[in-house]
């Protein structure tokens, strides 16, 4: 008893601490650079929304909500002032990519230069599933070619003939 | 018994083939792979997002200069028929110290014209930068919000574009502007643009 309790504290102790190791940084954007938020909730939580979508370009594996960087609150203000300004997601999108292009979403959009990015992981599971089923049947095809010549009721001559269509057959 | 044993140990052919097939194209497969993953790896700079303004008109802008000069920047300066660099600079970016010296000799060779951008800096700060260090600017645009800047796609300055007669953005350089950059690239497109 005194043992599981014991096992019980210190995993909880290791949830807290990998749990404050993952929320670092998102513990030091809210501390050190509140943005002033919008009055009305609905828009602050679109804006939020946005900001998560959106790439920083100067630390680049994070998104403006996320990042420090002057140029992501910079960017982060703009999408509120857009916001405000009436615009909906998809124009706020829009005016982001016509200047820093793609790049700046964090889900890239799917078309014809994106599309190896998207699609590409599959197609490899796909061609990898193609190979097994493959070679699959052939080293099942061996074992029946095996088993059939260890087989006494067959003479050498019908071994010979069996041998030959299933080779045909695999090939 | 003898033939028995005989017929086991005949390796079948297709089966044979087919292995060296798979044990060739597999590892080529990789290699191939790898070598363009690590092409891509050496040769590629990840911080370098190639520009979405490339053969687009210039942003509409109209900026003021800073106290110590005299004439500002705005878009019309850039459709009067003439090939010129725009560099977006601040005092407070280090890099851009240290290109400036190449824009100075850039700008007494009379070249070509160069705009600045300045970009997210105090109107003291860039008035002092440019008396201690020297003005290569045909004009000057403040740029204290940095909103002109993000209409520019400007992400970490010091950036220069190359724009042509008709105001369209042609070439978008991200960093320190070496000697050899200017030499081997943005020289030989200017007088090309000017053709």
């Amino acid at each position: 008893m005194k043992y599981i309790c014991r096992n019980f504290y210190s995993m909880i102790f290791l949830m807290i601490f990998f749990g404050l190791l993952i929320n670092i940084d998102h513990i030091n954007v809210y501390a050190f650079s509140p943005d002033k938020p919008l009055s009305d909730p609905l828009q602050e939580d679109r804006a939020l929304e946005l900001h998560e979508g959106l790439r920083c370009l100067v630390c680049q594996g994070q998104s403006i909500a996320d990042s420090n960087s002057e140029l992501a609150r910079d960017l982060r203000l703009l999408v509120r002032e857009r916001i405000q300004a009436g615009d909906t997601n998809e124009e706020i999108n829009q005016f982001m990519t016509d200047r820093y292009g793609d790049f700046i979403l964090m889900n890239p959009p799917v078309k014809g230069a994106t599309y190896i990015l998207w699609f590409g992981p599959v197609g490899a599971l796909l061609i990898g599933i193609i190979a097994i089923y493959f070679l699959f049947r052939r080293s099942r095809l061996k074992k029946i070619l095996t088993s059939q010549e260890d087989a006494n009721f067959l003479n050498d001559e019908e071994k010979r003939k069996l041998r030959q269509i299933l080779e045909e057959k695999s090939e | 018994m003898n033939q028995h044993s005989d017929i086991e140990k005949t390796p079948i052919k297709s089966q044979r083939k087919s292995k060296a097939l798979f044990f060739i194209l597999v590892p080529c497969f990789f290699i191939i792979l790898a070598g363009i993953l690590g092409f891509q790896l050496i040769t590629g700079d990840p911080r370098t997002i190639p520009s979405a303004l490339i053969d687009k008109p210039v942003p509409k802008f109209n900026l003021p200069p800073p106290p110590s000069s005299q004439e500002g920047f705005s878009d019309n300066d850039l459709r009067n028929g003439e090939v010129v660099l725009v560099n977006v600079f601040a005092s407070w970016c280090g890099p851009c110290l240290v290109e400036h010296p190449l824009l100075m000799d850039l700008a007494k060779s009379n070249n070509v014209k160069i705009y600045g951008l300045n970009y997210k800096d105090s109107l003291e700060n860039s008035s002092s930068w440019l008396k201690r260090y020297g003005n290569p600017y045909k004009g000057i645009g403040s740029d204290m919000d940095g909103r002109v800047g993000i209409d520019w796609g400007v992400y970490g300055i010091p950036e220069t574009f190359i724009v042509d007669g008709d105001g369209r953005i042609r070439f978008k350089h991200v960093g320190i502007l070496t000697r050899e950059d200017l030499s081997e690239v943005v020289l030989p497109l200017i007088s090309e643009l000017r053709r």
